[in-house]
């Protein structure tokens, strides 16, 4: 007996392992098809651009960690040069030295949890636990120069909070580490943070090889992705994407080599551009993006184990003097008091930074009116407007390759909601 | 180079559209502020004219520049009343609905403000559009020029009630089913004017106007003329140790 099927609508999320977080998507579906998809954001709207309004602007810093969870400084340098280009003042070499290095750092552990999550996703769990394994040892890097894992809040306009560590902690004898064991653990925590570093950078590219060897070759993973959500270069401009999502369509635009900052104009790296602007071309652009941001690491440890140096201005209206300082001079005292409990003032204009945050542009654009606070601040995400294209991308796909699609947006709700 | 290169965007966007635009060059961002009735024509120009090719929409915001440039700490009664207590009304953190800001200088509060880039020539642009009413802010949508300002106009909506006239879908995004107000405007409390519990007689949750949270300022907003960046050099300068 024939039977006529309509349309029909399916609620997807937001609580849903596929959603990264909180989306609500409410899909029109003919059969298995997607003809609408309609999605619900805001589930984690904290209003971040308004709490920043009432606040100095020092301590808007840790907000900016809280966006994009995932790739916590880039966040944080786009807020922090936003509010340097404003007073005009530029952070020393060393510090630039710094982010530059964190910002990649940053880079590879975003793409090492979109790599394991988006494999999950799609049906493959043993990526998963392998990125988190290198995700750990970066995070111990988050850790040793800021004292938090994930929400750092390290860099402060007009440089970084303070210079890099001269040790790593070390792991302590338990009944599951020792003997052989703990020495393999602790092998490359003997030195400084640098060493640590240089220790990584010898061993990840080996570590890409093997999600490599799970992924890139696969049989399964390659009919999940090849083909899937293509998305022409023009399609991609007109949406307002950036980053990934735009060289995986054969633009190869990056901000970091388009319009420098930091320190990536003395970088030598390439950028990785895909050709069909599929599923699979993102992933392989992402994954060269790791090895890429792996050798800018590289360059920088080099550089900064060479020239030691001041890591913040010599400016007491932004920066803190010094505490041994404080204890001799009234002058840095007084500059003290003031910076902690009223902060400084920011030169009246307007001003839009942005920065090449792993997920393509994050941008913000600040306003300030010359007083302690900002007037107005907006957070541009890349989410956001990957997401907003979501409906014009889907339409016509199964609803298995609206995960694919999900995964391969990136998405991290702390940015799209903000 | 092309000749697009010789000359410098604010150059070309004089000599493009004349007086339809205000053009300021400042930090090497050159920012054009142009009525909404001009925006569309204009944005389309920019889109395509191959001096320009501003391809891509990056951002846009909403701005409300109510009580923009005004202190919330009135200093010349403060010294008796001590610290904290010298805040006064007219702020972002505390207010009665009563002594909201107001700002008489300003005659328009609501701007939208687009950036643009132009992969072709890697170039910036920032375009602002003043609303003219207050009452009613309303600006002409771009979402048929570059289709990807969809949400970002309906998250200006949301949060500012600018209301983009002709977008296909201008729904709120970002806050709450049923919200009522705009809550990024000026005059919108930051602790918000409803906040929900759960009620264990009616057995849902339900809306009340906000009780658990006290709203406070712990820094005031200021605006000092002498906390300028130079005077940190001659203030160092003068430090007595080194007299």
């Amino acid at each position: 007996m024939a039977q006529e099927i309509r349309n029909y609508t399916m609620n997807f999320g937001p609580q849903h392992p596929a959603a990264h977080g909180v989306l609500r998507l409410v899909l029109e579906m003919d059969g298995e098809t997607i003809v609408r998809a309609d999605p619900h954001i805001g589930l984690l709207h904290r209003g971040t651009e308004k709490l920043a309004e009432s606040k100095p602007f020092n301590q808007s810093i840790g907000y900016m960690d809280r966006l994009d969870y995932v790739s916590m400084m880039c966040n944080e340098h786009a807020y922090v040069r936003a509010i340097e280009n404003l007073l005009g003042i530029a952070a020393p070499e060393r510090a630039q030295y710094i982010r530059t290095m964190f910002d990649e750092i940053t880079r590879i552990l975003n793409h090492l949890m979109w790599v394991g999550s988006n494999a999950l996703d799609l049906g493959a769990m043993a990526v998963f636990l392998y990125a988190f394994r290198e995700r750990e040892e970066l995070m111990d890097v988050y850790e040793a120069v800021s004292g938090a894992r994930m929400h750092a809040t390290y860099y402060r306009p007009g440089g970084v909070y303070r210079d890099l560590p001269d040790h790593m902690s070390q792991y302590r004898e338990s009944p599951w580490h020792k003997g052989k064991d703990l020495k393999r653990l602790n092998s490359w925590r003997e030195g400084s943070m640098l060493d640590y570093l240089d220790a990584f950078t010898d061993d990840f590219p080996k570590k890409v090889d093997e999600y490599e060897e799970l992924l890139t070759g696969n049989r399964i993973w390659k009919q999940r992705t090849v083909g899937i959500g293509v998305i022409s270069p023009e399609q991609a401009q007109a949406w307002g994407m950036t980053g990934a999502m735009l060289r995986g369509s054969g633009v190869a635009w990056d901000l970091r080599k388009k319009q420098p900052y930091a320190k990536y104009a003395e970088m030598d790296f390439d950028i990785p551009v895909g050709v069909n602007g599929d599923c699979y071309d993102r992933y392989l652009v992402r994954v060269e993006e790791m090895r890429q941001a792996n050798r800018i690491i590289k360059q920088c440890v080099k550089w900064l184990k060479a020239n030691p140096g001041p890591v913040m201005v010599e400016n007491y209206k932004v920066a803190p003097p010094k505490r041994a300082e404080m204890k001799e001079s009234m002058e840095a005292l007084i500059h003290h008091f003031k910076l902690f409990t009223e902060g400084y003032g920011v030169p009246a204009g307007e001003t839009y930074a942005a920065v090449e945050a792993p997920k393509g542009e994050f941008g913000c654009y600040l306003v300030s009116d010359g007083a302690n606070k900002p007037f107005r601040v907006h957070l541009r995400a890349p989410g956001f407007a990957h997401l907003s294209s979501i409906d014009a991308i889907v339409r016509g796909h199964l609803l298995a390759d609206v995960v694919a699609m999900i995964g391969t947006y990136d998405l991290v709700f702390g940015e799209v909601d903000r | 180079m092309t000749d697009t290169q010789k000359t410098s965007l604010a150059e070309r966007l004089a000599a493009r559209f004349g007086d339809t635009l205000k053009i300021s060059v400042v930090r090497n961002e050159t920012t054009a502020e142009l009525a909404a009735a001009d925006l569309l024509a204009v944005a389309t120009a920019l889109r395509d004219e191959p001096g320009f090719r501003f391809g891509e929409l990056v951002d846009l915001c909403g701005v409300d520049y109510l009580g923009y440039g005004q202190n919330e700490w009135d200093t010349s009664d403060v010294s008796w009343t001590g610290f904290s207590r010298g805040v006064e009304g007219e702020a972002v953190g505390r207010f009665d609905w009563a002594d909201r800001p107001r700002d008489v200088n300003r005659p328009r509060r609501f701007a939208s403000v687009m950036h643009l880039l132009s992969i072709e020539h890697n170039q910036r642009l920032r375009l602002r559009v003043f609303c003219e009413d207050d009452s009613l802010p309303l600006v002409p949508s771009v979402c048929g020029i570059w289709p990807g300002v969809n949400w970002f106009e309906r998250e200006s909506f949301d949060l500012y009630g600018i209301i983009y006239d002709g977008h296909p879908d201008l729904r709120r995004i970002l806050t709450d089913y049923g919200f009522v107000g705009h809550p990024f405007r000026k005059d919108f409390p930051l602790i918000g004017n409803v906040e929900v519990r759960y009620d264990p007689e009616q057995q849902r949750v339900v809306y009340e106007p906000v009780t658990s949270v006290v709203p406070r300022v712990l820094v005031p907003r200021v605006i000092r003329d002498d906390a300028d960046l130079m005077q940190a050099k001659a203030e160092a300068a003068d430090d007595w140790r080194r007299n």
